[in-house]
């Protein structure tokens, strides 16, 4: 991938990442995460993996924003009365999440494969999902049974959780 | 020529503007978008070592991108089950607040 698009895509989910976290409407926020994935599932594209970047639009862009949506209107949920802005806890939480970004930056900056280029490829990966699926049902069939499990118990759970008590 | 470092440092900023929003905001919804976004950087770092670690084969790791799926499928029933305990809050205390619930607090 050319770095034109690389810093093209990342840029925008960085941007629309910061948009989340500062609008004060519930339903731009929800919009921005959608661009800011979508920016991320290019970054997988580009990176060869054809399969990864496919479900995160299915996942993220179609079912969990579908979600987000649906139950900001389902309460009704309008921006948020300004309220009165504890600067101090503000500024402790940014310093504390820059603190965090430059710790990252130094321990990338001493990871000795970080400046090298990646290694090229034999083929394209058009069939990932072959190899995916393949490692799915042999090496991680136990592993994958119990996420299969774990979905169920989430949907009894939820269920369960919106289901109103009888009186 | 994009290297490792640079989506390493991509997907560090990507995390630390999710732990932002979990630290900055009040409203539920915001909050659990923002763990999204931490899973979601998460992701990104390992797939980009996934394709730095090409296998004798010539092909990418794919052991890493099975544990993508695995943290996307656990990330989607985390929101679901999050969501569906947010509307039963909102149905007895009539705010997504964290400011507000806060009787358990010492």
């Amino acid at each position: 991938m050319s770095p034109f698009l690389f810093w093209f895509f990342a840029s925008m989910m960085l941007v629309f990442g910061i948009a989340v976290v500062v609008n004060r409407n519930p339903v731009a926020s929800a919009l921005s995460l959608v661009v800011s994935f979508l920016g991320l599932a290019a970054l997988f594209v580009s990176l060869d993996a054809y399969f990864i970047g496919i479900i995160q639009v299915l996942v993220y862009a179609g079912a969990v924003m579908v979600l987000f949506l649906f139950i900001i209107m389902l309460l009704g949920l309008r921006a948020e009365a300004r309220r009165q802005i504890n600067w101090l806890a503000s500024a402790g939480a940014t310093a504390v999440a820059l603190a965090l970004a430059l710790q990252i930056f130094y321990v990338v900056g001493h990871l000795k494969s970080a400046g090298q280029p990646f290694p090229p490829l034999a083929r394209s990966t058009t069939d990932d999902v072959r190899n995916i699926g393949a490692l799915l049902f042999s090496n991680y069939n136990l592993p994958f049974q119990i996420i299969g499990v774990l979905v169920l118990v989430a949907t009894i759970g939820v269920v369960l959780l919106s289901r109103r008590e009888p009186r | 020529m994009v290297t490792l470092g640079d989506y390493l440092i991509v997907s560090g900023m990507l995390f630390a503007i999710g732990f932002a929003g979990v630290m900055l905001r009040r409203n539920l919804i915001i909050i659990l978008m923002s763990l999204e976004l931490m899973l979601n950087a998460a992701n990104l770092s390992l797939v980009a070592f996934s394709r730095f670690r090409v296998q004798p084969t010539g092909l990418p790791d794919y052991n890493v991108q099975v544990f993508v799926f695995f943290i996307i499928t656990v990330a989607a029933a985390e929101v679901a089950v999050g969501l569906a305990i947010l509307v039963a809050l909102f149905r007895a205390r009539q705010t997504t607040d964290v400011k507000d619930i806060s009787s358990l607090k010492f």
